[in-house]
Order: C-alpha cells, then structure tokens, then sequence
C-alpha cells in the first residue's frame, strides 16, 4: 500500500458515498483482523460499487478483505496485509423468492434470521444450521464453509448453492451456475467460492435450492459410557433404514458446555435440565415426520441403544436442544479465551480412532478439550485453555500439531477453524491433499492475479 | 495422422488396442446427440500408467485428445470435434473397492453406471445418479457431464456424489483431487472439475458416495386427459413441499411409441401420464404416495394407479427409461434436447414447445424430468429431406431460447459439449466466459484436451455452426 489512509477514504468515499465510509480509527477497530486495523471501511451498496472498489483496491494494491457480520473473521488465514475491509451488510437484498419454485436469490449482506423468517411465511428453510446463526449473514456463511449439525441428511451448501455472482480480484462481475434446481450450463465456478473465505472473489449473490419446512421434529439424545459406544450406536443407525436429520456424538465436556449458562447467552432459547448429561458421551440424533414416523424413530432407536439412559425432547425443546447443538463452536470459543478449534475429519470407520487420539492428545498435553463428531465423519475439536501465555500457547501448538498428524495417518483431513488471533501465525497450517495444492494455487491466480484479495487457504504439504 | 504418433501408441498399448482404419473409428463418429466428429484414432489404456503416457505422446506429437466412456452423451461431449486422439475407457472398467462400511466405493471410469449398484446391492446400497441410459454409460461419462437421471430429484445428481478423484491433466501430470474423507482443505477441486465435461482432465479413478436403498418405494401412475393437467399436478406437487423420489412426466406421442416397444401397460388413449416414485420408511411412504395421488386427482387425473409390487413398478419404469429407444422405433433420426427451467413455467413451456413444432411441422415428443424442470423434447426429422436437420436445429435452439426467456438454462443434464457452445451467451457474457476460460486454460492450456466443447471459440453468438448430416440413429437417452 502506498497510498495514504485519508487518500483510501477519499477515494472510496468517491464509489460508496461518504456516509458509508469508515475512516475513524476508533470505528475501524470493529472491522480489526489479527490485532490488524485496515486504512478504511467501505460499506457498498450494490454489486456495480463492489466491482469498483475492488477495482480501485486491484490500481493502488491495496489488499482488501470482504465480510458480512465479522462473526468469523477469525477463520480467515494468516494475513501479511489489510488495508481495506468490505462490509457488505448493506447487499441486503433478497433478489429473488420463488417460493413454487423452491428457489432464492440473495445478495450476501442478508442476515441468516431474515431469509429463515421470509422462506417461514412458506413453510419453506434453508439447512443452514450454523454458528452464529442470529447473527451471521448468509454471505459469510458460504464464503466461510462452516458446516451445519443438518448435513447429515441435506448436505453441506455446496449440494444446495445453484449459482453466484461475484466480483473477482480484478473487479470484473462474473457469474457461473443459475437459478434452478438442475443445471450443467458451463463450468460450476461457485463451488469454488463455498469456504474460500474471500480469497477468490466477493460475493454479490447467492442463489438457493430452499427446502420445505420439516414437520414436527424429534431430538433424541442417548447418554452413553464412551465413545466406542456412542460410535457403535452411530453405525447401528446408518446401516438401518432411518435418515435422521442430524446425528452427533458428544464429549462428556461437550455436552457439559450446551447445557452452560454460556450456551444460553448464545441461544436463549431454554433448555430443559438434563438433557446433556455431562459425564457421559451422548449420541444425539433427530428427526422429523408424522406421528408414525416419529414413533418408528422412536422406537428403532430405543431399541439399538438398549438400556442406556435416554431423553426425548420435543416441540420448543427439540429446537432448543438443536440449537445448542447449532453453536457448539460459538459456545466453545465464549467459553474459553483462548479456544482453538481444530475441524478433523476421517472415514466414519475411523472416527472412533481419531476420537480416541484427540482425547489422547488433549489429555497428555494437559489442555482441556471438547468434541462434537458428526455422523457423517467430522470432528469439530475445541481446545478450551484457561490462559493465552506463553507456556499455553506451545503446549496448544504441540497439540494442534499432533491432531493434524493424527487426521494424516487416518487419510483424513485438518483445517483449524478458530484460535486466538495472536497464535494465529504460529499454529501449524493443515495442508492440502497430494497434488492439487499446486493446481489451487494456479486457481487463485486466475481469480486473483494481484493477489489483493485474502490470502489463499492452503499451505504446500511438507 | 502422423505415423510416428501411430507406431509409438501401438508400441505402447500394442496393435489391437489402436484403432485408426476408416471402418473401425466410423462408430466414434458419434455419440448419441446428431453431432458428428471423426477422430483420426481410438486407443484403448488398460491402465492409468496407459493413459499418463498417451497424453504425454499427445502432448509431443500436439494432437487434440478427447476422453470416451460408452458414448451416451447427449452433446457430442465424447467426440473429436477437431479430430486427434480417442482414448476409450473401455478396458478401465474394473471396481477398485467397496468400502460398504463408509458407503464409499472407487471406480475406474469406464465401471458402467448399473453395474456398480449391482456389485454392491448384497450391502443394501446402491450408486444414485441414475441416467436413462445406465445399463450403458459409464461412471466416468457421468462424471465428466455431471449427469442426473430421473431420481436425482431426491438424491441429487453425479456431483453430489463424488467425493475424490485421480486425474491425469493435459501435461501427464497424475493427480488427486479431493478425499475420501469429507471436507478436504482448500478450494473444492472435486466439484470444479465435475461436469468440466473433459476439458480439464482425463478421469482415471474416481470415489463415490454410495446410498442406502430405501426401505419401501411406492410407484404411482397417473393418467391425464390433457397435457396442461399433468404440469399443473407437478408445480402443485413442488408448491406443497412433497418431495417425490422422481417424477417423470411422458406425454401422448411418447406413450404411443413406448407402449409398442415395452408393454408397459401406459394406455394409449391419453395425452399425458406422470410417472412419480414415493421411497423412504414405511411409516412414511404410505402417506407420501396418498398426498401425491390427491393432488393428482385435483388436477383431474383420469386414473391413478399405484404399481401392486416390485414387477409390476419394474415394467412401468422400463417404460420411462426405454423411451428414447422405443422413439427410435417410429422414427430412426432425431433430436434429443435438453432445457430446464424453473417448475412453475412447465404448463407455458409445454405449450410453446407445441407451438414451435407446429411452426417447423414436427409433432415434437416430450418425455421428461418434471419434478426438476428438466425438459426432453423429441424432435423427430428425416435428415434426407430438405432442410428438415436444420428446421430441427432451429426448433430446438427457439426451445432453448424459451427456457432461457423464463428463468431456465440451456442444459439441465446433457452438458454443453459441441452441441450448444454457441449458445452460452444466452446465459454468460463475456466476463463469464472469459473467466470460465481462464479457468479452463490453468488445466488445458494448449488446449489439446477436448478442444471445441462448452466455450465458444469466438465472441458473441454471430458464428453460425452447420452439422454435417447425420445418416443413423440416436442411441437411448
């Protein structure tokens, strides 16, 4: 960056209007990343204003970072430079509801809670059951890639995004995918902005398969004596006819946690007592349908976990109780000032394997820990230290080190999704897989020749 | 083609895995779209060391090379548009594993569809993406196209379901994309080169989701004595939140010509029937199958029956899935398209479709994904009559056009391949397509691999592209 900081708002003030330029430092902290404040803010309104600041960011070289309701900037990767943040809370629009269709256009800016309410008045959703969830914005939400406990049975976004718009490194406003529900139509650019965390371009729309609503819906939470025994349960039920909703399995800590007075202020929504039983595993799985199914459910899987302790919720319980399940990541990193999240996966075959080794590792490095294991094969691990000094943080690096080792000799695979914004640089990077690192790399480049958007997400595997 | 080439492919894979005679690359001519291409060989790798080494001979000898499954495909994406090398999956049709633990399995591409659901239903699983064609193509045409099928209303269609690739790039590189495991770092490589329609990479394994079988399925007829009835029951059916395991609608003509080739038992009187699955537990499908009949008799359904058992929903469904075949009975050339367009203009598009056969003078056969919007119009033409290819043609793009006009796209399942590069600008402009460009060219950058599909070469839409006059049949959809 070589121009000055006056200058930045200047110009941007040009593309955006005054009003929506933040130039204050004592305003810029809001939009701080790694203790970094950038040189301005700029609140666009439309994708035309994002394409040029983008633009002008792209002429001076100045390195820009876009987001929506800032709840993860923490996930974003390393970065050497930020001199401009794109707010894009005021792309507030919903574009295109076609409710007979069961498809929607919105632009980046709408908070998760809007699109819940206006797919609501037709009983219609979308399966984004994600941290953060009152707070986040749907932008962020796919630029990040956070998962959802709903993939279970819907998939991640990719299997429900039909298409995008975005403005790419160089501010050009392209396009790829549409809006229906089957498409081949050129190349599908926009599953590559799914968890690129704004390395590849910004997002200006996001176009949704939407889902009906569920009907009444069931979780049913078994309290378990370990996690070979909640895992057992899990491939009891994967290998039955049932399709549950959501199926995780919990740490004792875990499930100790969502039943915290930190997991109310996350989500108010109260929770009957007990529901998480915080000595045991639990294995957590729910479901929707009319009475007979919900009785089926009911009584299929009483009787694979046998005489274990049980409990029902349904109704504003069941929603409270997923909800809770919804924030295990935001309630984690409440919880604990320097909480680092580790997201594992493996073959469900393996999960057991790996669980044992993160507890293993968590517990030999003495560093306090809770998981949440999805069904489908993904641990999201918290690291909840007391303390962010010196001596915490080597032990949190050696054992962050050793969790990504683990998820290598199980072929599986590592990202870490949250740590304190100072260990950031210091935390071992995971690595992509075998060969295409090289090809995401040449992938950045095309989308981001300059390199002034976020830093790309991979580091080469030594 | 040059000599050396020749002498140095069959010194790799020997004499009889090179075909280049005349009469032996006649059949590699075509796929199952009217497009015609001749490659000057065809090659046949065992193995993917096979493949690694013919692409590096390629690349030195700087001939076009294009990626063949069972040549299916609907857009001419398996042909030598600028001639080159055919390299034929054929021989790499071997299951490497089944993982029925982590419903997982990874195949070499030219595994036929079918046959990997048949080698692991003793698991109770099956292999999803189901395209009409199943019994023939292969999982590494389906990949390549990102195929779907009537029941991927439910289960989503070939992209969905691969979670890892080994490829082999234009430069002989080997590489893996993507992971067994789920959430692989970084950009999502496997989904980008899904449906990249072989214009990134020559597929050479590939690992795949496997899905349970659902506990029960309920297969419902429906009859109706007026087209406009049975699109309605489908935007209604979308409208109230059913999610149907497919919905496949087959108007009049369609009937009529499946009707004498299956003995479906289709009656032949109507000008529409639905043909829609219900699957799922027991407990759930029952009354699925209740709510999808009543809105069926809503909109005036003359009958609907419910298939009694397992053969009987057999013998309905082998209707559906051999309607391209039984269409070729009544007339041997025609024009397989494929448009989408969002469900709720169904009951417009029919019409306009009927009205533009009208205006070309051909009585155009639908037979269709309904529950997607995805449409297959039929054109039946006579290629030695005058003009009739090109009236074709141009029928077909007005449908095209008309899919676009309402929110559609220009192909739902088919790909873009040769045979609809010229009307990408229907939906990009050239920012898209200069970025889809770009992203083709990090892969292919000389652009020996499947050159000529999905982007059209110059700007805009002006250059007019005129097939060569097909002389057979089109194989089943």
């Amino acid at each position: 960056m070589s121009m000055l900081v006056t200058d930045i708002s200047k110009h941007v003030a040009g593309i955006v209007g005054p009003s929506f330029v933040i130039g204050d430092p004592a305003d810029l902290a809001a939009y701080k990343i790694e203790g970094k404040v950038p040189g301005a803010a700029a609140r666009p309104a439309t994708s035309t204003q994002v394409a040029e600041l983008v633009k002008f960011a792209a002429a001076e070289k100045l390195a820009i970072v876009p987001m929506g309701a800032r709840t993860k900037l923490g996930m974003i990767p390393s970065l050497n430079r930020y001199d401009l943040a794109i707010d894009m809370t005021r792309l507030d629009r919903v574009v295109a509801y076609d409710p007979d269709d069961l498809t929607l256009g919105v632009e980046p800016g709408v908070p998760l809670g809007r699109i819940a309410g206006v797919l609501a008045a037709h009983k219609q959703f979308l399966p984004l059951a994600v941290p953060f969830l009152n707070r986040a914005t749907v932008g962020g939400t796919i630029a990040s890639g956070v998962d959802s406990p709903l993939r279970q049975f819907f998939g991640t976004a990719r299997d429900y995004v039909l298409g995008m718009e975005f403005v790419t490194g160089d501010g050009t406003l392209a396009k790829s995918g549409g809006r229906v529900v089957k498409n081949v139509s050129g190349y599908d650019l926009h599953k590559l902005m799914i968890g690129s965390m704004g390395s590849l371009g910004v997002i200006t729309q996001i176009n949704f398969r939407t889902f009906p609503s569920l009907a009444a819906t069931c979780v049913f939470i078994a309290a378990v004596d370990s996690a070979a025994r909640a895992i057992e349960l899990r491939h009891r039920v994967v290998q039955s006819p049932l399709r549950p909703l959501t199926m995780d399995i919990l740490s004792p800590r875990a499930a100790e946690l969502l039943s915290s007075s930190v997991a109310a202020r996350t989500d108010p929504n109260p929770i009957p007592a007990n529901v998480f039983a915080p000595s045991h595993w639990s294995f957590v799985v729910s479901y929707a349908g009319t009475e007979n199914v919900l009785a089926r459910y009911e009584r299929d899987l009483r009787q694979m976990a046998g005489g274990t302790s049980i409990a029902l919720c349904e109704g504003s319980a069941a929603s409270a109780a997923l909800g809770r399940l919804r924030e295990f990541t935001a309630i984690a990193l409440e919880s604990s000032a320097a909480a680092t999240i580790v997201k594992m996966s493996a073959l469900p075959t393996r999960l057991k394997e790996l669980l044992n080794d993160a507890s293993r590792i968590a517990e030999k490095m003495d560093v306090p820990w809770a998981a949440v294991a999805r069904g489908v094969g993904v641990i999201c691990c918290a690291l909840l230290p007391g303390d962010r000094g010196e001596e915490t943080r080597q032990r949190v690096q050696r054992t962050v080190a050793q969790l990504i080792e683990a998820c290598d000799r199980l072929s599986g695979n590592a990202a870490i999704l949250a740590c304190p914004a100072e260990w950031k640089g210091s935390l071992p990077a995971p690595a992509a897989q075998r060969g295409d690192f090289e090809q995401m790399q040449k992938v950045k480049k095309v989308f981001d020749p300059d390199g002034n958007l976020a830093p790309a997400l991979v580091s080469k595997r030594t | 083609m040059d000599s050396r080439l020749l002498h140095d492919l069959k010194t790799l894979l020997g004499t009889e895995a090179v075909l280049h005679k005349p009469e032996d690359l006649l059949l590699y001519e075509y796929d199952g779209s009217v497009e015609v291409a001749r490659p000057n060989c065809v090659v046949f790798p065992a193995k993917t060391a096979d493949v690694v080494e013919i692409v590096r001979l390629a690349n030195r000898h700087q001939t076009p090379i294009v990626g063949r499954g069972a040549g299916t495909g609907l857009s001419g994406g398996a042909l030598a548009r600028r001639g080159g090398i055919i390299v034929s999956f054929a021989r790499m049709n071997r299951v490497l594993e089944i993982d029925a633990e982590n419903q997982r399995a990874t195949v070499q591409p030219g595994v036929v569809n079918s046959d990997l659901s048949v080698a692991v239903a003793h698991t109770g699983l099956h292999f999803a993406p189901d395209p009409s064609s199943q019994k023939a193509c292969t999982i590494g045409g389906n990949v390549s196209e990102n195929s779907g099928g009537p029941h991927t209303l439910a289960y989503g269609v070939t992209t969905n379901h691969v979670l890892a690739m080994e490829v082999v790039l234009p430069t002989g590189e080997l590489i893996r994309l993507g992971s067994p495991a789920l959430d692989p770092p970084g950009y999502d490589m496997t989904g980008l080169f899904v449906g990249s329609e072989g214009t990134f990479a020559l597929v050479t394994e590939i690992t795949v989701k496997l899905t349970r079988l659902p506990e029960a399925v309920k297969t419902l007829l429906a009859i109706y004595d007026s087209v406009n009835d049975a699109t309605e029951t489908v935007v209604e059916i979308t409208a109230r939140g059913i999610t149907p395991a497919a919905c496949e609608m087959l108007d009049g003509w369609t009937i009529r010509a499946v009707e004498a080739y299956v003995h479906a038992g289709f009656p032949l009187d109507c000008p529409a029937i639905l043909l829609i699955d219900v699957d799922g537990l027991r407990e759930d499908v029952e009354a699925q199958a209740e709510a999808v009949a009543d809105v069926c008799r809503l909109h005036h359904a003359r009958e609907v029956r419910l298939a009694r058992d397992a053969a009987e929903r057999d013998l309905l469904w082998k209707g559906r899935k051999n309607a391209f075949g039984a269409v070729g009975r009544i007339s041997p050339t025609y024009y397989t398209q494929d448009g989408v367009i969002p469900r709720t203009k169904l009951p417009a598009t029919l019409r306009r479709i009927s009205e533009i056969g009208k205006k070309y003078g051909f009585e155009i056969g639908n037979v269709f994904h309904a529950g997607d919007g995805n449409l297959h119009p039929i054109i039946p033409f006579d290629p030695r009559k005058e003009k009739q290819l090109q009236n074709a043609v141009a029928a077909a793009d007005e449908i095209i056009e008309f899919c676009v006009e309402v929110g559609g796209a220009i192909t739902g399942e088919h790909g873009v391949g040769m045979e609809k590069d010229r009307l990408m600008p229907l939906l990009f402009n050239e920012a898209d397509l200069g970025l889809m460009r770009r992203v083709r060219d990090i892969f292919n950058p000389a652009g020996l691999l499947n050159p000529g599909k999905i982007l059209p070469d110059s700007k805009g839409c002006g250059e007019i592209y005129v097939r060569p006059r097909p002389d057979t049949a089109s194989p089943s959809a």
